[in-house]
């Protein structure tokens, strides 16, 4: 088949959490749904999803931190001692404003990395942007969508009882 | 007490949204500003004059790169002057667009949506002319990338133990998590501008700014796990940023330097020069955009109160300094502070006493806090304050230490103002770049707004 999906559009935010919802129980597994703002709940209407942000960041503000104080120490032992009025080469308490900088810079660009590539983004094509209707979904009106990939057949009068605004076949 | 919406003390400028909006409508006002008003003449006459400001920051900038910086009045005992000071000016003012949009976030302050991207830009081009300051104070400022640990031929490394390495380090991730953090909040407005553009050349420069965006309910979700998770770590790191500037000073054993008030003080003071900044700039944005009910007068007013806040901190602040001077019964410490109050430099001290502890005060005043010239007028006296503030910090310690044979006189030369207002310029130019080709207030955080009060 040559088309990609269907696209059903919406009026309110609440009318698309329903409808993503019907369309889960109604069995079909890739549902999406394209809103202008963020929706309280949608993403759990929509399900199929694990916030693994959190735990990236941490990764990132770890590393960040520990490779930050290691440089420290690896540069203040190791690699160019300087006695410095008899201190300790490893004088740990001067090193912890650069490993706090290092450690909240790791963490913040770990976060909006993994923002970016777990959402596949900048993905700059996408058949979406081919429906013209779908310009909204960045002003005022509230999308579902659901592919072809599974169960093609009845999808349309699936769609059609959930009563959208209009219902447009997404090509590839 | 339960709240009365009671007719005499609530008008409609007093909300946050003013009814009537729709999604679509809300929309069209703020990208209409980017994509299809004409710029007017106020415009083309700020933008000109400080286009011509900006100018003669370069060539300030060439003639330092030229000459080096005997072209300013700095010399030994008073080796750093104004380079240093607008560099903890700027550097502070930058700081409020932080506390707005990351702390008032995580707060659950909503007034701060209407306020929060143009005070992101403000930070951003305030931090990027902060960070010029100290490279063009360095003598050879081509050799400004020593700072940066980097395998290098001479074996050489930074030494970790200066609060001047530590200061890059905290300017450049101070620069870095702002510029991600702005343009994590801007990729859904980039999306809304690309939709909405109609002609090419906005499709195509917006389009690859929005990297894509289409607004699906897991990237809205990752979207804005990242965005709180970057407000947390930016809460923090404000306050880190300008303890450490403070430690540049605290570090050193110079009189009126070495305090361990210096880092909370800082902080408030930057907070305090911070607002000051958002008004100025804010006053101005809501007049010429007719952004009156976007921006209300409930937004200018929590300004003022947390600019009266603040202003108190520092305050308290100065209070301390000469409370300590007295209680070290250090005769040097003493002396700096009756130096200060009394010596050549006492015109600024008390010049900056009227304009950061006397004139804020006005704002316990009601009718004072909602009459829009008067907030305009006292940011301008308070940013003006807290210039002279850093000013004197950083020149009344360093002219008269301990040795009276070292002591000697800063007089600024014409160099060192250009410098001044040829930064000033340089931000206003940014900034006018910024509200006609971005969208200087959130749109989907406005929608989002709407349909939680519709709720």
């Amino acid at each position: 088949m040559n088309a990609y999906g269907l696209l059903a559009e919406f009026k309110t935010a609440e009318e698309l959490v329903a409808a993503a919802r019907r369309a889960r129980a109604a069995g079909y597994r890739r549902v999406e749904a394209y809103s202008p703002f963020p929706v309280e709940g949608l993403v759990e209407a929509v399900g199929d999803y694990k916030d693994r942000i959190p735990f990236i960041t941490l990764i990132g503000g770890v590393v960040g931190g520990a490779g930050g104080y290691f440089m420290q120490w690896y540069s203040a032992v190791v690699a160019y001692p300087i006695d410095q009025g008899g201190r300790p080469y490893h004088s740990w308490p001067a090193f912890i404003p650069v490993t706090f900088e290092l450690a909240v810079l790791g963490a913040a660009l770990a976060a909006f990395i993994a923002m970016l590539a777990l959402n596949g983004l900048p993905k700059l094509y996408h058949p979406l942007f081919n429906v013209p209707e779908f310009e909204l979904a960045s002003r005022s009106r509230f999308f579902l969508f659901l592919r072809y990939d599974e169960r093609p057949q009845g999808m349309r009068e699936f769609l059609t009882s959930l009563q959208p605004l209009c219902l447009t076949e997404v090509p590839r | 007490m339960a709240e009365q919406p009671s007719a005499t003390t609530t008008t409609p400028a007093e909300v946050t949204l003013p009814p009537g909006y729709t999604y679509a409508s809300i929309t069209d006002k703020i990208a209409n500003i980017v994509l299809t008003r004409r710029s007017r003449w106020p415009w083309y006459l700020t933008f000109g004059i400080a286009l011509l400001w900006m100018l003669a920051f370069f060539l300030a900038c060439g003639v330092l790169f030229l000459l080096g910086p005997g072209i300013w009045g700095i010399d030994i005992p008073v080796a750093w002057g104004f380079a240093i000071g607008n560099f903890v000016w700027w550097i502070g003012i930058g700081h409020a667009g932080t506390f707005i949009s990351a702390i008032l976030l995580l707060l659950r302050q909503k007034w701060r949506t209407s306020i929060n991207r143009f005070a992101e830009a403000m930070t951003l081009f305030a931090a990027g002319i902060a960070g010029i300051f100290p490279i063009l104070h360095l003598g050879r400022p081509w050799f400004f990338y020593w700072l940066v640990p980097y395998p290098n031929a001479m074996s050489l490394w930074p030494q970790w133990r200066s609060p001047l390495v530590w200061d890059f380090f905290a300017i450049s991730t101070y620069l870095t998590v702002s510029l991600v953090f702005w343009y994590m909040g801007l990729i859904p407005d980039l999306a809304t501008l690309r939709d909405r553009a109609r002609t090419r050349t906005q499709q195509l420069v917006y389009g690859l700014f929005a990297l894509g965006w289409r607004g699906e309910a897991r990237h809205w979700a990752r979207h804005q796990s990242a965005y709180l998770l970057m407000a947390g770590l930016a809460t923090p790191l404000v306050v880190s940023v300008h303890s450490i500037v403070s430690l540049d000073f605290a570090i050193g054993n110079t009189p009126g330097y070495h305090s361990t008030i210096f880092p909370p003080y800082f902080v408030a003071g930057a907070l305090f020069s911070g607002f000051a900044m958002v008004l100025t700039l804010a006053i101005p944005l809501r007049h010429f955009f007719g952004l009156h009910d976007l921006i209300t007068l409930r937004h200018l007013e929590n300004c003022a109160k947390v600019l009266l806040a603040t202003s108190l901190f520092v305050t308290y602040g100065y209070l301390s300094e000469t409370f300590m001077a007295y209680y070290s019964n250090d005769p040097f410490e003493i002396y700096m502070v009756e130096n200060r109050m009394a010596g050549p430099y006492a015109p600024i001290y008390w010049a900056l006493i009227a304009c950061n502890v006397l004139a804020p005060q006005i704002v316990w005043w009601r009718a004072a806090r909602r009459s829009v010239p008067v907030l305009f007028v006292l940011s301008l006296v308070v940013n003006m304050g807290m210039w002279m503030e850093r000013f004197l910090i950083v020149v009344s310690s360093l002219h008269r230490d301990f040795l009276p044979s070292a002591w000697g006189m800063f007089i600024p030369t014409r160099w060192d103002w250009i410098h001044l207002l040829g930064s000033i310029g340089l931000f206003v130019v940014l900034f006018m770049l910024f509200v006609r080709f971005l969208p200087a207030i959130s749109i989907s955080e406005i929608r989002e707004m709407l349909h939680e009060e519709k709720a």
